[in-house]
């Protein structure tokens, strides 16, 4: 980092830390204020939450202030130790994705080399962290739901980390701030005003990326593990106060880690197109989180858009559209990529 | 394997038989979304004309905001039910047929004078208790159907939560206030006249 100021390793740190909980806490809040109270309110002919603050806007305040206050139960037959670390597990898993999102020039966390490679790994430790809650309520909607949670996410990581395949086969790079750059000066077949954004050569894979992201997310119409018909609240449903608060907060802040990476490979990241706007300049680490931000709000907003539309799928379905669908088409985009990249 | 069409006499089922769709409907797909999108541009623009960009969503919204606006009910709704003390006659009939066993009624039998110069005394039942418990009450309504002298009636009110649970128990001083909400009958239709109940005269107590 070029500070002005020199920082020792622990101000570095702390500093640090409480970026990437801002990063992690504010597009949740905003998305759960936004889409969750508001956009799938007005899908419905209905206001949502109007009486905390102007049309509702203190909701959230109200809510978390809510979830403070219950009591913090255990399950006389739970594995207490277990019990009470899956929570942080799952919420760490989203904190780790953040780290690698490049946001400006010099704005990043850190910036490894295999950046997406570690982003994608470390979103699946939430898997382990849905399994032990799942197992540890000692219920058996509980276990269901982890058991259910546990074969969708490891059937939509592969479409996932395949669709991306694609991209970094044409960024040439693993690093987040490498494609970005890559996406920034690139042309498609010659014309450069727009550089290349890869959802333009890369749709099939964004449009994977997607329905993959979706999944992981377990949003409707992914939503078997927490299907509240069919298994009460899945591996949530012996959790209460802070801990069910820490699982929703860390469902809807995955919700911005996915749309930071998807807005990251494809989108151009925290970059646009605009003539006149420098990608080197100092001013872009003040402008590119608010570029990146706009864009993770678009993705979010498909995301909870579809989830507020469709209904749930039955599990037979969703295994067969991740297995004989969507990692076919995947390893075609793979194919044909590797083939337009050899050729041109 | 199932083959379509190919059981003898079984052409009727024709039609009737869905099979699994066996490619993706994405147009359908589509379609749902559009729908979601047109309700929300819907209940968030509904205005028309010059002023279709200004967002008024408690305009467009087919909600009530409760506590501020209130619907009002139908006036057959199960709201609370009202007692009319003096057509009671303490048969029990209600108590008795009450599901929950959420009514509680006490009766003494006093002499009354006779109606008539001369005429002989009259043994009148009258009511000591006759309380309601609302937080046991399901809002079946045998006790009002079951009621032959026409001591209970419907009324449509419905803001009577209280914080203690207790106080949901409504004793007959309570239960006759309801009276004065009690709509009005609306006749039904034709031919059912004489099953029309005749509501008490306002002030008759």
């Amino acid at each position: 980092m070029t500070l002005a100021i020199h920082l020792a390793y622990w101000q570095q740190t702390i500093i640090k830390s409480i970026g990437v909980l801002l990063c992690v806490l504010l597009p949740a809040g905003a998305f759960v204020n936004l889409f969750l109270f508001k956009m799938s309110s007005f899908m419905q002919s209905r206001l949502g939450p109007m009486e905390a603050g102007p049309h509702g806007q203190l909701q959230l305040v109200a809510e978390v202030g809510k979830f403070l206050q219950k009591e913090d139960l255990v399950p006389a037959k739970a594995d207490e130790k277990l019990f009470k670390l899956a929570p942080y597990l799952i919420f760490a898993s989203v904190l780790l994705v953040y780290v690698v999102v490049p946001f400006g020039p010099d704005a990043y966390f850190t910036n490894l080399d295999v950046g997406i490679f570690y982003a994608l790994a470390v979103s699946s430790i939430s898997v382990i962290g849905i399994l032990i809650a799942g197992w540890a309520s000692a219920n058996k909607y509980s276990l269901l739901g982890g058991l259910r949670a546990a074969g969708q996410l490891i059937a939509y990581e592969l479409p996932m980390v395949l669709a991306v395949v694609g991209v970094v086969i044409q960024a040439g790079t693993m690093n987040l701030q490498g494609i970005v750059v890559a996406q920034a000066n690139g042309e498609i077949f010659g014309f450069g005003g727009l550089g290349n954004p890869y959802i333009f050569t890369q749709f099939l894979g964004f449009m994977i990326f997607l329905i993959a992201a979706q999944a992981e997310l377990t949003q409707t119409p992914f939503d078997m593990p927490v299907a509240e018909s069919e298994i009460v609240a899945g591996y949530m449903t012996e959790y209460s106060g802070l801990r069910f608060l820490l699982f929703f907060i860390a469902e809807f802040a995955s919700v911005g880690a996915f749309g930071a990476l998807a807005a990251t490979l494809f989108l151009g990241g925290w970059y646009l197109p605009i003539p006149g706007l420098d990608i080197d300049a100092n001013y872009m680490n003040v402008v590119g989180p608010l570029i990146l931000f706009t864009k993770i709000l678009v993705i979010a907003g498909i995301i909870f858009f579809v989830r507020f539309t469709y209904p749930r799928f039955r599990e037979d379905q969703l295994q067969k559209v991740a297995w004989t669908v969507l990692i076919p088409l995947s390893l075609l985009n793979i194919f044909a990529t590797a083939i337009l990249k050899v050729v041109f | 394997m199932r083959r379509r069409g190919r059981l003898p006499g079984a052409a009727w089922l024709e039609g009737s038989y869905t099979p699994m769709p066996s490619k993706p409907k994405v147009p359908g797909l589509i379609k749902g979304l559009g729908v979601t999108f047109k309700e929300m541009t819907k209940t968030m623009f509904p205005n028309e004309g010059a002023k279709k960009l200004i967002p008024s969503p408690s305009k467009g919204a087919h909600t009530v905001q409760y506590p501020h606006v209130k619907e009002a009910p139908p006036t057959r709704a199960r709201g609370v039910i009202a007692l009319l003390e003096e057509n009671c006659t303490v048969c029990m009939l209600c108590a008795r047929s009450c599901p929950d066993w959420c009514i509680y009624i006490e009766g003494h039998k006093h002499k009354a004078p006779p109606r008539r110069e001369g005429g002989k005394e009259r043994t009148v039942s009258a009511l000591d208790r006759f309380d309601i418990d609302y937080a046991l009450c399901m809002y079946c309504g045998i006790c009002v159907e079951v009621c032959p002298f026409d001591a209970l009636f419907w009324t449509p009110e419905y803001e009577y939560s209280e914080p203690r649970i207790a106080d949901l128990l409504h004793d007959k001083e309570r239960l006759g206030e309801w009276m004065d909400t009690v709509p009005e009958y609306e006749p039904y239709e034709a031919g059912s006249e004489a099953k029309v109940k005749k509501l008490p005269k306002k002030g008759a107590k």
